[in-house]
C-alpha cells in the first residue's frame, strides 16, 4: 500500500510547528500505524533527516502512551483501540493520512507528535487513590463487594490515561478521566470513607489545570479506547453534590444519599 | 574467586524471615528524614518501594523514562498475581507455593528468598485490596481464583486480563500519594545513563532529561535500580519498546556482579512474527492455557493444506488433531510451566507441524471452552484479550482457533543481589525483575506481579533499614563533588562519540542484526558451539556499531534515535556476557536448554555441577569477566527431576 502522509512537526515546546508531506510506498496492510511510523524514521534516518518524535512503548494497548490524532480521531479511524493497535488494513491504498499531536491547552507539545501529559498525573496526585498505607489492612476477603460493583469498578479502573477523551472533546475537558477514577473508587467500600474528600480535590485541580468544562457531547466515550462509558460522568456529578451537600451539614448529619 | 556472601539469616526456613525482621536494626522517625533514597524504575516494584519509603519518611527521589509512572511495562502483565490464600480450599499454603516456585524454577532459585516470597504473597492481595485493585469477585463477593501453569491448585488472582494494569494502578495510586505529601519527587522522562560511587558506595546517578537532552546529577544515601528485564537483547520480545538494560548494565559495569544472565524466559503463548517490519511481539496471557487447548494438525497432509490456505482448523476433524500437551504431560495438560510448553511447541514446529503462513504456529482453541461455558463466560474471562488478537491477526477467536508461538517475555537473570536485596555494591539495591533471585532458572505464571510487589512493599522497606541504619549520621551528599563530575563527563563523551560516527546503518538495522544471533544461539535451544560462535558474532558486531551506526540528531533535544543507541551499545555486551553464561552453563535447566543436555526432549540438569548462581564479575572493557559461584543449598526441598507428566 502506498500513502500520503501530512505530519505535524515542531522543533520544541517553543518553535512554531507545521504540516511536512511524505511519501510512503510498499506498506504491509499487516503492518501497524506505528510500524508504518517506523519504517518511514528509518527512512528519514536513511537520509539523514531527523525522524519524527511519537510516544509509544508497550505497543499493545495498554500502557496509554501513544496519542496520536489521525485524520480527525483520536487514536484514528477505528473502535475500541489505542494508536499502536490501529493497523493499515484500517486505510485505503493512496490515502492522505493526517498525523497531529493531541491538542489541549493542557498539553503542551514538547516536540513533534509528543506532547506533556503530566497534568492527568497532577490529577492523580490530588486525591485519586485510596489512602493505604502498606500494612495494617485487613485480609483481602474481610469485606465482601457485590460482583456488580466490583465489575463497574473494573470498567472505570480500565482508564489507561492517554488522553483520547481530553483530545477528543471539543472544550478540551478531562471529566472522563476524572470522572473514571472516581467512580472506580467509589463503587468500592474501601473507596467511600474518602470519597467526598476526593472527588472535590480531583475536579479543583482539574478546574486549576487549564482543562475544560464539560458540556456532555459524548465525544469522551465515542472515542476512548477501552470503551469507558459517560455514566462514570454521572457517578461524578452525584458524587461531587453528594460531597458539596455533605461539606454544609453539621456533623454528626452525615452526608446526604442521592 | 570473591566470597558471595548472601546474607541467609539463621534458623529453619520457616523462622528466617521472621527472626530477620526481629533482629534487624531499624532506623526512627527522626532519623528517616535525614536519609535520601533514589529509586529507579515506577513499575511494580519501584512504585510499590518508594511509596512504601516514602510514608516510612525517607527522602524519596523517584525516576521513569516515560511521561508517567502509570507507563511501567508492568501495566502489561495481564493474567494474574499469585498468593497462598487458599480461598478456594484446595489444598494450597506457603509451604506449597514455596515448593510450586522452587520446582518450578528448576531448583535453582534460594530456598530462603522464595519461602519469604510465599510469606508475604498473601499481604500483596490484602493491600492491593485496600487500594482498591478490582480483582475478579464471585457472585458471593468473594475474591476468585483461577489456575496457572505448574501448579495444581487455583491461587491466581486476577483482574480480567489486565491485572498488572490494575495492580500497577493502586501502586501508583500509592505513589502518587506520596508525591502529594512530598516524601517522594517524582522525575518523570528522565533516563539514568549512569550510576555514581563515592568511596565504593552507590550515591547517586547521572540521568539525561529526553525531553531537552540535559545532563543531571542526582546524589542519595542509597540507590535502588527497579529497571526491569532485558528481553529487549533480542529486538523482538513482549517488552515495552523503552524496556532496557542500560541501568542493571551500568551498575554491573560498576562492580554489581550479574547473575544468571543467560536465564530467559520464552513465552509459549505470543502471537507470531509475520513480517520483518515487525517492531515487537505480543503475549496472549497464560491464563487463556486454563480453557484454551493447544494443538497442531496430526497428518503432515493437513499441515500443508492449511499453510496453503485451502484448509481451515475448523474443518480438521477430533481424531485428526494433536493436543500434544494433554499427550505428553496428562497431570498437567495445557497448564505445563512455559519453558516446557514453549520447547513442545518448538518441537512440533521443527517436525513440519507448524501452521500459519511461516510454518512457525500452533493452535490455541477455545471452541471447547465455549460450548462447555458459553461465549458470554469466555468473553468474561479472557474478552480484551481476544479483542487484541483481533486487531492484531483481523480474525475472530471466538469462530477460529487462535494462532500462537513462543517469544521473550521475562528475564530470570539479573543483578546478583543478597537476602536483603542489595547487590555487590553497598548501597546499591535491585528489587523486582532487575534482580535475579526468586524464579531460578523458570518463572512460573502470575510470579512476576508477586515478586515485584512483594520486594517494593513487604521486603525492602524492612532490608533497607537494616542497611542503612549506619548512615543516620552520613549528611545530604552534594553533587558538586569530583565522583559526579567524573561520571558526567564520561556519560557526555559517550553521547558525542556515538553521535560522531555518522557511519551507515542505523541503530535498528545493528539491533536487528543482534537479535537474530541471539534468538539463533542463545534463544529456545542452545548449543556449546552455538553459543561460542554468538560470542564472536557478537564481538564483530560490537565493533560494526562504534564504527558504522549513524545517530541523527543532536545531544540537547528529544533524540529518540540516541535514546536507542545507547541502550544498543549495552545490549551489545549484554548479548556476549548472556552467551558467554550459556556457554558455561553444560546443563539444561528450565529457560536454559542446551541440546546437549537431554532425555526424551526433556531439560537434564546437572546438580553436581551446576547446582550454583553464576554471579558474573566485570573486570575491565575488552576484559574477560570472572564467574563467581554461589552454591544453592537446599535443605527443605527434596531436589527432583522436575515431572509434569
Amino acid at each position: 500500500m502506498n500513502f500520503t502522509l501530512k505530519i505535524w512537526r515542531q522543533e520544541n515546546a517553543k518553535a512554531k510547528g507545521r504540516f511536512e508531506i511524505y511519501k510512503i510506498t510498499d506498506i504491509s496492510s499487516d503492518c501497524s500505524f506505528l510500524e508504518m511510523l517506523d519504517i518511514l524514521n528509518e527512512q528519514l534516518v536513511d537520509k539523514i533527516e531527523k525522524p519524527i518524535c511519537f510516544d509509544h512503548d508497550c505497543r499493545e494497548g495498554i500502557c496509554g502512551m501513544c496519542s496520536l490524532y489521525i485524520n480527525g480521531r483520536p487514536h484514528g479511524n477505528d473502535d475500541d483501540i489505542t494508536t499502536c493497535q490501529l493497523h493499515m488494513r484500517k486505510f485505503k491504498d493512496g490515502q492522505t493520512i493526517t498525523i497531529e499531536p493531541w491538542r489541549s491547552k493542557a498539553f503542551p507539545v514538547i516536540k513533534d507528535l509528543v506532547v506533556d501529559r503530566s497534568a492527568f498525573d497532577k490529577i492523580i496526585q490530588a486525591g485519586g487513590y485510596i489512602s493505604a498505607t502498606t500494612g495494617g489492612v485487613p485480609d483481602g476477603n474481610a469485606i465482601p463487594i457485590r460482583k456488580t460493583d466490583a465489575d463497574t469498578a473494573m470498567d472505570a479502573a480500565a482508564c489507561i490515561g492517554c488522553g483520547a477523551c481530553v483530545a477528543s472533546c471539543k472544550n478540551a475537558s478531562a471529566m472522563l478521566f476524572v470522572a473514571a477514577k472516581v467512580s472506580h473508587l467509589a463503587h468500592l467500600p474501601q473507596g467511600k470513607i474518602e470519597a467526598h474528600e476526593r472527588v472535590q480535590a480531583m475536579v479543583k485541580r482539574m478546574d486549576e489545570l487549564g482543562f475544560g468544562n464539560c458540556t456532555n457531547t459524548g465525544a469522551c466515550e465515542a472515542e476512548c479506547p477501552k470503551g469507558i462509558k459517560i455514566d462514570h460522568i454521572a457517578k461524578l456529578n452525584r458524587e461531587f453534590i453528594a460531597a458539596r451537600l455533605g461539606a454544609q451539614l453539621p456533623k454528626e448529619g452525615g452526608s446526604v444519599a442521592i | 574467586m570473591a566470597n558471595l556472601d548472601s546474607k541467609i539469616p539463621q534458623g529453619t526456613l520457616e523462622q528466617k524471615w521472621t527472626t530477620y525482621k526481629t533482629s534487624q536494626s531499624l532506623i526512627n522517625p527522626a532519623n528517616k528524614r535525614r536519609i535520601d533514597v533514589i529509586v529507579v524504575g515506577t513499575g511494580l516494584a519501584g512504585a510499590s518501594a518508594a511509596a512504601s519509603l516514602g510514608a516510612l519518611g525517607f527522602n524519596v527521589k523517584i525516576f521513569c523514562i516515560s511521561d508517567s509512572p502509570r507507563r511501567a511495562h508492568s501495566i502489561a502483565a495481564q493474567g494474574g498475581i499469585n498468593a497462598a490464600k487458599n480461598y478456594p480450599n484446595d489444598g494450597d499454603s506457603v509451604d506449597r507455593l514455596f515448593y510450586d516456585t522452587i520446582k518450578g524454577g528448576d531448583y535453582r532459585a534460594r530456598e530462603s528468598n522464595v519461602h519469604r516470597l510465599a510469606e508475604v504473597s498473601n499481604s500483596i492481595i490484602d493491600q492491593s485490596v485496600a487500594q482498591g485493585v478490582p480483582f475478579a469477585r464471585d457472585y458471593s463477593g468473594y475474591l476468585d481464583n483461577r489456575s496457572f501453569g505448574g501448579a495444581q491448585v487455583s491461587r491466581t488472582f486476577y483482574a480480567r486480563g489486565q491485572t498488572g494494569q490494575q495492580l500497577l494502578i493502586g501502586a501508583y495510586g500509592a505513589l502518587s500519594r506520596e508525591i502529594e505529601r512530598k516524601t517522594v519527587e517524582l522525575f518523570a522522562r528522565q533516563e539514568m545513563l549512569d550510576l555514581v560511587l563515592v568511596d565504593g558506595v552507590a550515591r547517586g546517578i547521572i540521568t539525561r532529561d529526553v525531553t531537552t537532552g540535559e545532563i543531571h546529577r542526582h546524589a542519595a544515601h542509597a540507590v535502588v535500580l527497579a529497571t526491569g528485564g532485558y528481553g529487549n537483547v533480542f529486538f523482538l520480545s513482549t517488552n515495552a519498546m523503552n524496556s532496557n538494560v542500560s541501568a542493571i548494565w551500568k551498575a554491573y559495569k560498576k562492580g554489581a556482579y550479574f547473575a544468571n544472565p543467560c536465564y530467559v524466559q520464552i513465552h509459549p503463548t505470543c502471537i507470531p512474527v509475520h513480517g520483518d517490519y515487525q517492531s515487537k511481539l505480543t503475549l496472549m496471557s497464560e491464563s487463556l492455557r486454563n480453557d484454551g487447548r493447544i494443538w497442531v494438525p496430526k497428518s503432515l497432509e493437513d499441515v500443508k493444506e492449511i499453510r496453503a490456505g485451502r484448509m481451515k482448523p475448523i474443518n480438521i476433524p477430533e481424531e485428526g488433531r494433536d493436543y500434544y500437551l494433554e499427550r505428553r504431560y496428562p497431570a498437567f495438560g495445557n497448564l505445563v510451566p512455559r519453558d516446557v510448553a514453549s520447547r513442545a511447541a518448538k518441537e512440533r514446529c521443527d517436525a513440519g507441524y507448524g501452521v500459519g503462513s511461516t510454518g512457525l504456529a500452533v493452535y490455541l482453541d477455545f471452541s471447547d471452552a465455549i460450548k462447555r461455558l458459553g461465549k458470554e463466560k469466555v468473553e468474561e474471562r479472557y474478552g480484551n484479550l481476544f479483542q487484541m488478537y483481533e486487531k492484531i491477526e483481523d480474525e475472530n477467536p471466538y469462530e477460529t482457533p487462535m494462532k500462537i508461538y513462543p517469544a521473550v517475555h521475562y528475564t530470570m537473570g539479573g543483578l546478583w543481589v543478597d537476602y536483603e536485596l542489595q547487590t555487590t555494591i553497598k548501597g546499591l539495591f535491585a528489587i523486582g525483575e532487575a534482580n535475579f533471585s526468586d524464579h531460578g532458572a523458570n518463572r512460573l505464571g502470575a510470579s512476576a506481579l508477586m515478586q515485584g510487589l512483594a520486594d517494593g512493599y513487604f521486603v525492602l522497606p524492612y532490608t533497607i533499614q537494616n542497611c542503612l541504619a549506619d548512615q543516620i549520621q552520613v549528611p545530604h551528599f552534594s553533587t558538586n563533588i569530583s565522583e559526579f563530575d567524573e561520571v558526567e563527563n564520561h556519560v557526555k563523551a559517550r553521547i558525542e562519540k556515538l553521535l560522531s560516527i555518522n557511519g551507515k546503518q542505523s541503530v535498528d538495522t545493528i539491533h536487528k542484526k543482534l537479535g537474530k544471533i541471539m534468538w539463533d544461539y542463545v534463544g529456545m535451544a542452545r548449543t556449546k558451539n552455538g553459543t561460542a560462535q554468538a560470542i564472536e558474532m557478537i564481538k564483530q558486531l560490537r565493533e560494526e556499531f562504534w564504527n558504522d551506526v549513524r545517530v541523527v540528531g543532536k545531544a540537547d533535544e528529544m533524540n529518540n534515535e540516541l535514546e536507542k543507541a545507547l541502550r544498543l551499545a549495552d545490549y551489545l555486551e549484554l548479548g556476549e556476557l548472556m552467551a558467554r553464561d550459556a556457554n558455561l552453563r553444560d546443563e539444561s535447566c528450565g529457560g536454559h536448554f542446551r541440546e546437549e543436555y537431554q532425555t526424551d526432549g526433556e531439560a537434564k540438569r546437572d546438580d553436581e555441577h551446576f547446582m550454583h548462581v553464576a554471579a558474573w564479575e566485570f573486570t575491565g572493557e575488552n576484559a574477560e569477566p570472572k564467574r563467581n559461584v554461589e552454591p544453592l543449598n537446599y535443605e527443605t526441598v527434596k531436589v527432583a527431576q522436575r515431572n509434569y507428566k
